[in-house]
């Protein structure tokens, strides 16, 4: 089966100044979003309380709240838990001490609420979800100087800054879309937004090592090279790939939004913005970043001309040398 | 062809060898290395405790408080206003020619030094010595709580010191709510014990300020069971628990559950020369700061035994047996962190992970498949092995297999046919242009190769960041990732080739792509 016509060369650099205005307007969105609505912000960040109960039988919501009010741990949110026998109670406060906690206090004060069991306690001070904020922010900031480093490496340095404001991008929309879904943000959402950011730079890498290759075997028109054209072709070669890819890892994480069960939700959905986004930003925010830099073909072939020249003089100074002529 | 062979052999053989490794896993069986589950998915207790290390530095100058004493009364030298503070205490000398007998008995310690104010002098403690007690008490805490919990009876339980003064302890198995909570209990409890005087003279302290307590030498404890019944005893114990050297169960004369320790030898002397001096009197037996029982002196002691009575269940007799056995805790310990999931959370998460898991390799498999032909095949087997490979490589390492893993394993499955397709993507490219099936496979593998290997090391990075910043169950997720791409490097590159050589001839005779590698036969009409 084909997907696309692999002998044809979609323009999609023409597209670029209106997509790339479609997301400068995402990407207001998600700050907006950011600054007014803000993160809900799991306990793993915030610190506090979370106790998960499952009934015997659909508990009374209502009369749980009044038992719960007023209690010693403060204003309870209470939710139902993937299962209508299964609620979530979260607190603000936690609770320090060791022999009687707040799941001990949580479970008896609602012991006339219904048979129940307790099935996860967390509780996280305050010292501990600052610290885990701090690591968070250490990882992602870590991951990006990584990317960039490598990249840089590997490509140059344009390749390396329009990869990263590609992953930027992808994570700023997909912190759009979990405020807007008002999905909690705790450490398994943090653990997807890493993993989209090696997913996202996957696909810019596929794509970029494909330019590369195009700039390689380019030839000048009247002595001049389309940067437009070699992009959209390396792009369009590599259009069946990305779409594939993006599928199956869709696939993967939609069954995991849908069977995997309440605890592993916010990672899937985080995932499953961010894999259509690495994929977007791909084509159409990381490439056009390499035109705006001014990234120049013809100088880029000189250089490349120029070590060839230089490993071809050293190749035949060794030959020379290991003949004994010099 | 010799190259093709050792492709398809080093597949076949690491396949083989992770799916004996991995059987284990699957069916349980304790013969050899098993996937270890993290306590998000066995269900178990995960929790982060500071240790108050002042109050350990706190004990530390009470003791050499106590021994001091002890010294001064078995030398006749003549003491008084004996106070205790957080690093230091001071005393007034009566007599003063026993000044150089007092700066002996201190030149031993090195952590000591002493000052001088009139009559009274100063004990206090070096900041050399007071780090020193902090850092040791950690130190003991984790050896004390590790004890306990081995005692306790549940499988592998895990105590470590993470920071400067923090203790992390796993615990995996607990079957309930209750049994986490008498877990709990015994980690936290002190089991401070202390054989205290009781101070009959002073019925006034019940009324006292803290401050006058401490100038007067004395403390108000309440009974353990009757808050309400206070006794009032003699700041300094005559014994701590430093001096324990049994403890088990034991029944009073009731037929209760009891605790009889025994006392080493010289808290024995000590225990026996008091009694024989205070016959008349009352001894508190207190517990961390609470009085158990206060029986009369009725003559003197020796043989340096005891019991704590009360109205114990055997539970409560047996863990608090243990926790002085093990030792008191050099401090008291405070919760920063718990996560706790239930045995029954445990196994619906792992059922859930593999709903998702099946279905969504099944998709993955169908997909595959239906786009690549035989090609196709060729990436599914090498996602089993890939995944079996995983499976086998944690077991052997010891590696921790969380939910958020599991949500790796699943994601893997998505990630790693990656190489194959855009491998695939490059033969059918090569085969579109009319190059011969031998040289469109060569090159395919070799033109895909900067690609995957670009992005899977970016993809590493990511992960990497994650395993060094990442706590618990995200450690578990980075594992999963790194090994899966690691592994995919294998499986998904060396394997499939090899398949595809091992089968070369098969495949040049057929002419058939669209089975081979799925492209439609109207697309190669155009290049022929």
């Amino acid at each position: 089966m084909e997907l696309f016509n692999n002998n044809k060369v979609y323009e999609f650099m023409r597209l670029n100044k209106l997509i790339f205005s479609i997301s400068v307007v995402l990407v207001a969105i998600s700050a907006f979003l950011f600054f007014t609505k803000g993160f809900k912000l799991g306990i793993d960040f915030s610190g506090g309380t979370v106790v998960q109960l499952r009934y015997d039988k659909t508990p009374d919501i209502a009369k749980i709240r009044a038992l719960l009010d007023g209690s010693v741990l403060g204003r309870a949110d209470i939710q139902t838990f993937g299962d209508k026998n299964e609620i979530l109670i979260r607190f603000q406060a936690s609770s320090a001490g060791v022999t009687k906690d707040a799941g001990d206090i949580v479970a008896s004060i609602l012991a006339p609420s219904g048979k129940f069991e307790v099935r996860r306690v967390e509780i996280i001070g305050p010292k501990v979800g600052n610290e885990l904020k701090e690591k968070g922010l250490m990882a992602l900031a870590v991951a990006v100087a990584g990317i960039l480093i490598y990249v840089a490496f590997r490509f140059e340095w344009r390749f390396a800054v329009a990869a990263v404001i590609g992953v930027a991008h992808d994570i700023v929309l997909t912190i759009g879309g979990l405020i807007l879904f008002g999905i909690e943000f705790d450490l398994t959402v943090l653990a997807a937004l890493l993993m989209l950011m090696g997913y996202s730079i996957n696909d810019t890498i596929v794509i970029f090592d494909r330019i590369r290759e195009s700039i390689k075997e380019a030839k000048p028109i009247d002595g001049k090279y389309d940067l437009s054209y070699l992009i959209n072709e390396a792009i369009s070669r590599t259009l069946s790939r990305t779409t594939l890819t993006v599928l199956t890892v869709f696939f993967v994480i939609l069954t995991l939004y849908l069977f995997g069960g309440e605890i592993i939700h916010g990672f899937a959905f985080t995932m499953l913005i961010g894999s259509i986004a690495g994929a977007y930003s791909s084509i159409f925010i990381s490439s056009p970043f390499l035109i705006w830099f001014g990234y120049d073909v013809a100088k880029a072939k000189e250089k490349e001309a120029e070590k060839l020249k230089i490993k071809i003089e050293k190749e035949k100074m060794r030959a020379e040398f290991e003949k004994g002529t010099v | 062809m010799k190259k093709a062979n050792l492709r398809v052999w080093v597949f076949v053989v690491t396949t083989l060898f992770g799916t004996l490794l991995c059987i284990p896993s699957f069916i349980g069986a304790d013969f050899f290395a098993k996937v270890k589950l993290g306590l998000d998915l066995q269900g178990g207790l995960y929790t982060s405790l500071a240790v108050k290390t002042d109050e350990a530095v706190e004990a530390k100058i009470k003791s050499t408080a106590l021994g001091f004493k002890y010294y001064a009364e078995k030398n006749d030298i003549l003491i008084d206003s004996l106070k205790i503070e957080p690093v230091s205490f001071s005393f007034v000398l009566l007599d003063k020619e026993a000044k150089p007998k007092i700066e002996e008995y201190f030149k031993e310690d090195k952590g000591i030094s002493l000052s001088y104010n009139g009559d009274m002098i100063l004990v206090s403690l070096t900041p050399e010595e007071v780090a020193l007690t902090k850092e040791y008490a950690v130190g003991q805490a984790v050896e004390t709580i590790r004890n306990r919990l081995d005692l306790f009876g549940l499988a592998e339980p895990s105590v470590t010191k993470s920071g400067s003064d923090n203790i992390i302890v796993e615990l995996p198995g607990v079957k309930s709510q209750a049994e986490e909570q008498r877990a709990r209990e015994l980690i936290a409890k002190t089991a401070k014990l202390e054989l205290m005087e009781v101070d009959s003279d002073r019925i006034d302290a019940l009324s006292m300020s803290e401050e006058d307590l401490k100038a007067t030498g004395v403390r108000v404890l309440a009974d353990y069971k009757n808050p309400n019944e206070k006794f009032v005893v003699k700041d300094v114990p005559v014994l701590d628990g430093s001096m324990l050297t049994d403890a088990k169960v034991g029944y009073d004369e009731n037929g209760q559950p009891a605790i009889e320790f025994k006392l080493n030898s010289q808290g024995a002397s000590i225990f026996a020369d008091f009694t024989a001096k205070n016959v008349g009197k009352r001894l508190a037996i207190v517990l961390d700061d609470k009085v158990y029982s206060a029986p009369s002196i009725r003559e003197r002691i020796g043989g340096g035994s005891g019991q704590i009575t009360g109205h114990f269940t055997p539970e409560e007799a047996r863990d608090l047996a243990i926790a002085l056995r093990s030792g008191a805790l050099p401090a008291s310990v405070v919760m920063l962190e718990k996560r706790s999931v239930g045995p029954s959370l445990g196994a619906d998460s792992i059922e859930q992970s593999l709903i998702a898991f099946v279905s969504g390799t099944v998709l993955v498999f169908a997909f595959m498949v239906f786009y690549y032909g035989i090609a196709g095949i060729f990436a599914n087997i090498a996602l089993i092995s890939n995944i079996v490979l995983i499976i086998a490589l944690m077991a052997m390492f010891n590696a921790t297999l969380t939910l958020p893993g599991l949500a790796g394993l699943v994601l893997t499955i998505g990630m790693s046919v990656d190489a194959n397709i855009i491998i695939n993507e490059r033969i059918r490219e090569l085969l579109r242009q009319g190059v011969s099936v031998r040289k469109a496979i060569e090159d395919g593998y070799s033109n895909a190769m900067s690609s995957i290997v670009d992005a899977n090391i970016t993809t590493i990075i990511a992960a990497v960041a994650m395993y060094v910043y990442g706590t618990g169950p995200i450690k578990g997720f980075a594992v999963v990732m790194t090994i899966g791409i690691l592994v995919s490097m294998l499986t998904a590159i060396v394997g499939t080739h090899g398949l595809f050589d091992a089968l070369l001839s098969k495949i040049e005779k057929s002419k058939n792509l669209k089975l081979w590698f799925g492209i439609p036969s109207s697309y190669l009409k155009g290049v022929k």
